[in-house]
């Protein structure tokens, strides 16, 4: 049934650390590439921190953009800009009034470099150096509004904080956006700049990144019984989405649609999830509700296993818990393994990989595992891409985020 | 130091160029940087803060606004730097 409510995917653009487009991403996530290295700089001997590696961005955005675009915006605004001209150009760059276009561009931390330094040239500097364009530049909402901008979207701009879940929930709310009547298309996704000594300082003080400081690839091992920690990834990935009437009145392809929306909130713990998982559950059952779909019709979940001890295994339990029996025929992927963490960036992009599994019927591996942890309670997929099964599918991206934020997407076939 | 005409013109060039895209060649003496340049007040504040910067001088507020052209600009540094 196609209904003006329902929601299609036209176009996806990224750039990460396993690749500078979609295609290169998504050739390296099937054939099972890291994206961390060793940093090339002083940070952890002149500041004492206890990681130096990261999974920095593969193409330099500099060799896309001019270079007065790399000057006056932030690297998160940067890679959006990137991931949108990409995505739209994939749609068909197609012809749709402003008023009937949005973006929702989501980073969970913002313009942080930005912020920094700004604070370095005030204090060694002084106020008289601090350049004009800073505070445009630092401001949260800096790369949605870029992407309006640049598509001339004026049917609301808007930036959802969520922490790691900030790239979902600006799918979900797109989607919404549509299926209320004010939109046609909306360019959606999520960016994070923050491979900065300050940021990754303050999450090894968390206790939350990995320390595997002498193998930075095999560093990111969700599930793996050896994991220690997330590895902080940085990049962009934004979809195109539409109205299933708008795409076929011009023609355009689909990849799939986004048939649900599910969100919840913890409000059990600022960093840590429920451990009952009761949140990601609820999440889940509204997402699968939304799509009209069941437990027996979902195929593939890309986790958002970050790769820390406790957030893998809640997830995992969260699964079985709703699922059930069924939870045994779930393709379970964590691409986190290979891009790195990437924050605000991390909804969006693992949406792309849940849009490709489910077009190209192909759940990509998860790198690293040597020895599954025995908690471990869905089957997942190693080493080696898994074929999707024919038919009606559904998949399921899941986005956690610090402060107890849970979203998940269902992705269907169209 | 204090810098020729054609120094702190080609020296202005290269901030006007790095902040619009701009050719070098084109920042010329008679052009405007609202009308000819097409450069805002916040890119024109930008280009400011860099010129204060290379060339060791203050450029007050209530100054720019009279700076219309580049000939305007180079003139106002060379005099500051006298």
């Amino acid at each position: 049934m196609t209904s003006a409510r329902e929601v299609v995917v036209t176009g996806l653009g990224a750039t990460t650390p396993i690749g500078g487009d979609v295609a290169s991403t998504w050739e390296a996530a099937l054939a099972g590439v890291s994206g961390a290295r060793t940093l090339e700089n002083d940070w952890a001997e002149k500041y004492g921190i206890p990681v130096n590696f990261a999974a920095t961005i593969k193409v330099d955005p500099a060799e896309v953009l001019s270079r007065p675009e790399t000057k006056r915006m932030d690297p998160s605004a940067q890679y959006a800009i990137v991931a949108t001209r990409e995505a739209w150009a994939d749609a068909g760059s197609p012809e749709v009034p402003g008023e009937r276009l949005g973006a929702v561009v989501s980073s969970g931390i913002g313009g942080i470099q930005t912020i920094l330094d700004g604070w370095d040239t005030l204090r060694e500097r002084g106020a008289r150096r601090m350049l004009p364009m800073t505070v445009p530049m630092l401001m949260p909402n800096s790369p949605t509004a870029y992407v309006s901008l640049e598509l001339g979207a004026r049917a609301g701009t808007h930036a959802l904080v969520s922490a790691c879940a900030s790239g979902a929930e600006a799918v979900g709310y797109a989607v919404e956006m549509i299926r209320s009547g004010r939109a046609d298309v909306v360019v959606a996704g999520g960016t994070e700049a923050s491979i900065h000594p300050m940021p990754l300082a303050a999450f090894a003080a968390s206790r939350t990144l990995s320390l595997r400081n002498d193998d930075p690839q095999h560093a990111s091992r969700p599930y793996d019984i050896d994991r220690d920690g997330f590895v902080l990834g940085e990049g962009a990935a934004v979809l195109v989405l539409e109205s299933a009437e708008h795409a076929a009145a011009r023609g355009a392809r689909v990849y799939a649609k986004v048939g649900g929306v599910g969100l919840s909130s913890d409000a059990y713990h600022i960093t840590s999830p429920d451990p009952e998982g009761t949140g990601q559950v609820t999440a889940m059952r509204f997402a699968m509700e939304d799509a009209g779909v069941t437990a027996s019709d979902v195929v593939h979940v890309n986790a958002h296993a970050t790769s820390t001890k406790v957030g893998d295994l809640t997830e995992t339990a969260s699964i079985r818990k709703l699922f059930g029996s069924d939870a045994d025929h779930v393709q379970l992927s964590a691409t986190k393994s290979m891009t790195g963490h990437l924050l605000g960036g991390a909804g969006a992009i693992e949406s792309v990989f849940a849009v490709k599994a489910v077009a190209e019927r192909l759940a990509p591996p998860t790198i690293n595992v040597e020895n599954p942890d025995p908690e471990l309670q869905v089957p997942l997929v190693r080493d080696e891409p898994a074929k999707l099964p024919g038919g009606d599918i559904a998949a399921i991206n899941n986005s956690f985020g610090f402060g107890g934020h849970n979203v998940a997407l269902v992705i269907q076939n169209h | 130091m204090a810098n020729t005409d054609q120094e702190i013109l080609e020296g202005l060039a290269e901030i006007v160029a790095e902040e619009t895209g701009l050719d070098t060649a084109d920042v010329l003496l008679e052009k405007s940087f609202t009308d000819d340049l097409d450069i805002d007040s916040l890119s024109m504040m930008t280009i400011v803060t860099h010129a204060e910067d290379k060339f060791g001088v203050r450029i007050p507020d209530e100054e720019v606004k009279n700076l219309a052209t580049v000939g305007d600009a180079v003139s106002f540094i060379k005099g500051a730097q006298d």
